[in-house]
């Protein structure tokens, strides 16, 4: 029987499962293209395949891939195209975006070109992806909950490197193509605009962002302690509560007062996911363009709390002379 | 066989992964000293064995017996005494005894270069033509000029050669113009002068080189807005990457975090930060001023090896005087000692 219990260190392995018939408007699938790992199995299903490009995934890994070439080969230009210094420095290097001085203007490649050229194929490699999700989505006859998932992610991404410059009248406000320089740029940013610590939608943004992670570890802690009485069949439990949804909604009443059900849990998760993205991209879309100084505004709206002072109050020196 | 693999991978991941945390982390305790009103993070950090490895290396040499001030001038004994003119003969040799000591110190491998014959010529204490004369009477100026002038930076501490050089003829911590990370072409130019771990901006991604715009030429340091909605300032978030630069330079040489100076709930606002950063403000300008009145002109008399990859001096910055500390040698008093380091009184200026 214990094959019947989902979280067991058994690997089940049947024969290679091609998935469902596709309909009329899709590409043959590749042939031939199967297989079982059992290390992957460990984490996951066991079989790997079959994938299904198409051209939108075909033309989105193309973009993608041309993105990725620009980016690093402008990082290899600016160490001299030196291999090793390029793997010594990799998490320093970027693409940085055009200075100010271009402001919307499109500079020339080596003045930041690259980098509006960079942001552009992963742009389209993004969206075509989010396009390829629709349409598996769709031929599986599925919701399109992951496709408005990525959207908010994709949202977060294009007010950050197109929308908010644009409004800010300048691609130097965008962000670099890089591992330590974006997270730089992100002190800076916060920086620049006075703590955004005191941003309401970044506030909002962590709540979800947290809370997600909150709602992932009950979930997943309340699934895995039911799985001994088959608690870990979700979908049979939305609709036919067993003694497994009845032990993990009791404990959670007994816990909280409150438990969500097999169904809603998954409805919290989603919401709490994607409006971590939703809400920090307007954060981000009114910093600079509504609000300069989030420390000043919250002061001006009374939610900045005032400490007693504990040395002499200082002046600044450059007005005190 | 794919037992064998997992093992493998697992051992080759843990010994990635230990050395990913050995190499990154620091090693506790961590003690935390609080500096501001509770609960707002205002506070050091600091790692005991660290902060032990500092204090060794922050020592005061003991001071030379001090030396009597009456009898005749050096300027009416010796020839071609141009700043230290005022002191008593026997002041006189003890502060040149003290500077060889601080800055060439007699080396038996290098007798030509080190010791007395390091900034006179061999044979003739009065003669001209070795350029580190010329630059050692500058800088005696210059701690003059520091110890009489920047109260408002140096306290009452009050700065000796020591204070920079500390046994070097040239202080373990300077700075010099850049090239840039590459040479431009059709295909790549932009930030050239930034994305370098470099120790004097903390191993950021900032720009290089914060002290050019700042602690030579006197370029706009702030950034944020001093209102909360309609914009006064028109600087970008590339410009505030060149203030954070310099602001990691600052925190790098004084060993401190941010809250040394700043309430970091607003970076900006004056009156809820800590004391410290006024005396810090007072500091750039020093700074700029020790680069721009007393190094920088000394260019020409410098030799090619003493000046930066671009033909610059090597100048000053915060960590030429702090290295590493919050107060330079922890605080030690060390002009005291030397009271031949102080100015000339006025009225034997005027004879």
């Amino acid at each position: 029987m214990e094959y019947q219990y989902l979280f067991t260190r058994l690997q089940v392995r049947g024969p290679h499962y091609p998935g469902v018939p596709l309909g009329p408007d899709n590409e043959p699938r590749l042939k031939d293209q199967h297989g079982h790992s059992r290390l992957l199995g460990y984490f996951a299903d066991a079989q790997l395949g079959p994938i299904y490009l198409g051209w939108l995934g075909s033309l989105s890994i193309l973009c993608g891939f041309i993105a990725f070439e620009i980016i690093g080969l402008n990082m290899l230009a600016s160490v001299n195209w030196n291999p090793i210094e390029f793997i010594r420095l990799l998490p320093w290097l970027a693409l940085e975006p055009p200075g100010p001085q271009w402001g919307l203007r499109i500079p020339p490649l080596n003045q930041g070109g690259w980098w509006l050229a960079a942001g552009f194929f992963l742009t389209a490699s993004i969206l075509l992806w989010a396009a390829r999700v629709w349409r598996r989505a769709a031929a599986l006859g599925l919701g399109q909950h992951t496709f408005w998932a990525f959207m908010a992610a994709i949202w977060l991404y294009l007010v950050l490197g197109f929308i908010r410059p644009i409004a800010m009248g300048s691609w130097s406000e965008a962000v670099p193509f890089g591992i330590f320089p974006h997270l730089d740029w992100t002190a800076a940013f916060s920086i620049r605009y006075g703590n955004l610590f005191y941003n309401p939608f970044h506030a909002l943004s962590i709540v979800f962002l947290y809370g997600s992670t909150l709602l992932f570890a009950m979930h997943g802690a309340t699934i895995l302690a039911v799985g001994r009485f088959g608690g870990e069949r979700e979908v049979e439990m939305t609709l036919d509560r067993s003694t497994a949804a009845e032990r993990a909604g009791i404990f959670w009443r007994w816990t909280m007062g409150f438990n969500a059900t097999y169904e809603s849990i998954h409805r919290w998760a989603w919401w709490f996911a994607i409006l971590t993205p939703i809400t920090g991209g307007i954060g981000i879309l009114l910093t600079g363009t509504v609000v300069d100084n989030w420390y000043l505004w919250a002061v001006e709206k009374r939610f900045a709390p005032a400490y007693p002072a504990v040395w002499p109050i200082s002046a600044d020196p450059s007005i005190a002379r | 066989m794919n037992r064998f693999n997992l093992w493998f991978g697992l051992s080759v991941a843990t010994v990635l992964a230990a050395g990913f945390f050995i190499l990154t982390f620091e090693r506790p305790p961590v003690e935390t000293v609080q500096s501001g009103y509770r609960g707002v993070a205002l506070e050091q950090n600091y790692n005991p064995r660290q902060l032990n490895r500092l204090v060794a290396a922050q020592r005061v040499p003991e001071a030379l017996e001090a030396a009597d001030a009456e009898g005749p001038r050096a300027s009416e004994i010796y020839e071609n005494v141009r700043v230290l003119g005022h002191l008593s003969v026997e002041q006189f040799g003890r502060i040149m005894q003290a500077m060889t000591a601080w800055i060439y110190p007699e080396d038996e491998r290098d007798p030509e270069n080190t010791g007395c014959n390091a900034c006179h010529v061999g044979g003739n204490f009065a003669a001209e033509g070795n350029y580190r004369k010329t630059v050692a009477r500058r800088m005696l100026q210059m701690v003059q000029t520091i110890n009489t002038t920047y109260a408002n930076h140096i306290q009452d501490v009050g700065v000796t050669c020591y204070t920079c050089h500390r046994g070097q003829a040239v202080p373990a911590q300077v700075w010099a113009q850049r090239p840039a990370n590459a040479e431009g072409s059709r295909n790549w130019q932009v930030a050239g002068e930034q994305n370098r771990p470099i120790a004097a901006t903390a191993y950021s991604t900032l720009p290089s080189d914060p002290f050019t715009p700042y602690l030579l030429r006197n370029e706009q340091i702030r950034v944020i807005s001093n209102t909360a909605r309609q914009t006064d300032s028109d600087r970008s978030i590339a410009q505030t990457e060149w203030t954070y630069s310099l602001m990691m330079h600052f925190s790098q040489s004084l060993g401190v975090n941010c809250t040394f100076c700043h309430n970091s709930r607003s970076f900006a606002v004056w009156e809820t930060s800590p004391p410290q950063r006024v005396t810090a403000w007072h500091g750039i300008n020093m700074v700029r001023a020790i680069n721009n009145e007393y190094i920088e002109p000394l260019r020409g008399e410098f030799p090619p090896h003493r000046l930066g990859p671009m033909g610059d001096t090597l100048k000053v910055n915060c960590a030429t005087c702090h290295q590493g500390v919050y107060q330079p040698l922890f605080g030690t008093p060390m002009l005291r000692d030397y009271p031949e380091l102080n100015p000339p009184p006025r009225r034997a200026s005027l004879d």
